[in-house]
């Protein structure tokens, strides 16, 4: 007997909080698979690191939209009890690890993102979110000093390593462009102050990029075409996989305490 | 995490150094000084914890993959960065352990390489598979809690890097002692099944937690020298017997049953277990245990895979520093 979905009434707050939650423990969970297998000690540590950020960043909002759903679910129930339509982070996180500078790339994209969200958030009238968008802001910085300081690294270390990141730059960039997309629900959030408009960072937020990636001795692609549907629970066939193991305990012994 | 083999000191060589410079040195051992990295030592005592110490070092490092095993798994998000961060300290342990071996002389590659090449010995332990959640529980509740039997002597250990590294490593060790007992609490107050999947863990894990201590004194070789050298306090039996006589109590809180049916009390309180199985400990330090293989593969195929990164880190860090040098001479 396995352990059935749960129903979500995704309110414009429940979903603004999931979505969130979503990318913090996809990219968290991803981020801890490298544990025990990093290129170097140092980095078996800072990626764990990272990663436990995430995950804590992610169990406060999860913890947040069970509150505003103000219906039996949890934490765990909204981590572990979703299928993968109904999850819905961004497709960025939920790409594969593959090789370090694949993990770094898309660490670079999303905490040069974050770290500029979770700041603007600071402001929010909801004293909760922006309680979690302070906390979050000082991780993400972190966060966006590692990625930008290994991609330098890689892109101006050896001809292997600036082939790699330049790879993984051309690999990812198709998934950034969703993050600054906003849907109606999440437009009345931001008109009542509640959430910002992530379409007015993007300028800072490339910016940053084309620095770190200039330095780097790397280039950003010209192609504009955007890949788009997480937020609305359409993914790669990525996620399905990465959910049957995040999910197999709660799936496989149902109703019990952990 | 731990590593055995503790009574494994090199031969004593202190006939063929200076003998002044040697009864000054056993001096201060006796006088509980702490030796420190830039001070005369016999060059046995020097191999000796360089060996002890690397061996604890990887320990740590490949222990870090049957806990990792569940990292993904785990079934709670607050047992999920629980696992996370514990794993996460035994890596900074595997640091400073690295660290605290550099200061005798080797570098952390050269310790790496030997481990990798097969030369150096982690602990047995860490090659028997995490098979179900009740693991990760049992490994944290016995393995620490070996481990922590083992490395509390560590900390007056007379060589002062590996005696203050250890200090440090014994309070995350008995938090994640305390973590794994809480989760083994936890499976056996739910239901029949979550108490079986911890029954069978502690029957999985016993024995092999018993040999961590190393082979009975009755075999050991050299521990006078490591004993003299107050590198080691207690001997394996008796730290083997604190551990059993601790661990008991432990066991019949959780309803659990020791699996040793011959196990019995004695007058003085001390639980007698049964004959070890030495012959599945030798054939684990041979490389024959359940995982060795899986386990050497992991940690080759993480450094090998990882070789591009160090040395894109090590050619950016050189032209880094060509440029200064270059800015400092305009």
């Amino acid at each position: 007997m396995a352990a059935a979905n749960i129903q979500v009434s995704e309110t414009p707050l429940v979903l603004y909080a999931l979505r969130r939650a979503d990318d913090a423990l996809i990219l968290g969970h991803r981020l801890s698979e490298w544990c025990g297998h990093a290129p170097m000690l140092e980095e078996d540590m800072a990626l764990s690191n990272i990663a436990l950020d995430l995950i804590g960043q992610a169990r406060e909002l999860y913890s947040y939209a069970a509150k505003a759903e103000g219906r039996d679910n949890d934490e765990d129930k909204l981590a572990y009890l979703r299928d993968v339509r109904q999850y819905r982070n961004l497709l960025l996180v939920e790409q594969p690890n593959g090789d370090f500078a694949q993990t770094l790339v898309r660490q670079l994209f999303y905490s040069a993102f974050a770290d500029l969200y979770w700041r603007a958030m600071m402001t929010s009238r909801d004293a909760t979110l922006a309680a979690i968008a302070a906390k979050s802001e000082k991780e993400s910085a972190y966060h966006l000093r590692h990625a930008s300081e290994w991609i330098i690294r890689l892109g101006d270390g050896t001809d292997e390593s600036h082939a790699r990141a330049q790879a993984a730059i051309d690999q990812l960039w198709a998934f950034t462009g969703e993050m600054f997309v906003v849907d109606d629900g999440e437009r009345a959030l931001i008109h009542a102050g509640i959430a910002i408009d992530p379409g007015t960072l993007r300028g800072r937020w490339l910016t940053t990029l084309s620095d770190v990636v200039k330095e780097a001795t790397l280039t950003l692609p010209q192609n504009d075409w955007m890949q788009q549907g997480g937020r609305a629970g359409r993914h790669s066939e990525h996620l399905g996989h990465l959910l049957s193991e995040l999910q197999s305990m709660q799936r496989t012994f149902p109703g019990q305490t952990w | 995490m731990y590593t055995q083999a503790l009574n494994t000191a090199e031969t004593d060589d202190r006939g063929l150094e200076d003998a002044g410079k040697a009864a000054q040195f056993q001096a201060r051992i006796d006088a509980e000084e702490r030796i420190e990295p830039n001070d005369w030592m016999p060059a046995a005592y020097r191999k000796t914890l360089t060996r002890q110490i690397s061996q604890h070092a990887h320990s740590e490092i490949v222990g870090m993959l049957p806990e990792g095993n569940w990292i993904t798994r785990a079934p709670t998000l607050r047992r999920k960065a629980a696992l996370l961060a514990k794993v996460q300290d035994e890596c900074g342990h595997g640091l400073y352990l690295y660290a605290a071996a550099e200061t005798l002389g080797s570098s952390r590659e050269e310790l790496v390489d030997a481990m990798l090449a097969g030369k150096a010995k982690y602990s047995s332990i860490f090659n028997y598979p995490t098979l179900t959640w009740a693991d990760i529980g049992t490994i944290g509740w016995l393995v620490d809690g070996a481990a922590i039997m083992n490395q509390i002597p560590l900390c007056r250990c007379s060589y002062g890097p590996y005696a203050r590294a250890m200090i440090r490593v014994c309070k995350e060790e008995s938090f994640h002692q305390r973590q794994g007992y809480e989760i083994m609490v936890t499976l056996c107050r739910g239901s029949d099944e979550q108490k079986a999947m911890a029954q069978d863990a502690l029957n999985r894990w016993w024995w092999p937690v018993l040999m961590m201590f190393g082979p009975p004194d009755a075999t050991s070789q050299h521990s006078d020298t490591s004993t003299k050298w107050k590198i080691k306090r207690f001997s394996n039996d008796e730290l083997r017997q604190k551990f059993v006589d601790a661990t008991v109590p432990q066991a019949q809180y959780l309803g659990l049953t020791i699996p040793d049916p011959g196990m019995t009390q004695d007058a003085a309180g001390h639980w007698r277990y049964s004959e070890i199985d030495w012959t599945e400990f030798k054939q684990v330090l041979a490389g024959n245990g359940p995982c060795n293989r899986d386990r050497m593969a992991a940690r080759r195929k993480a450094h090998d895979e990882g070789a591009w990164v160090r040395e894109a880190a090590a050619a950016y860090a050189a032209k880094r520093a060509q440029r200064q040098t270059a800015q400092a001479a305009e």
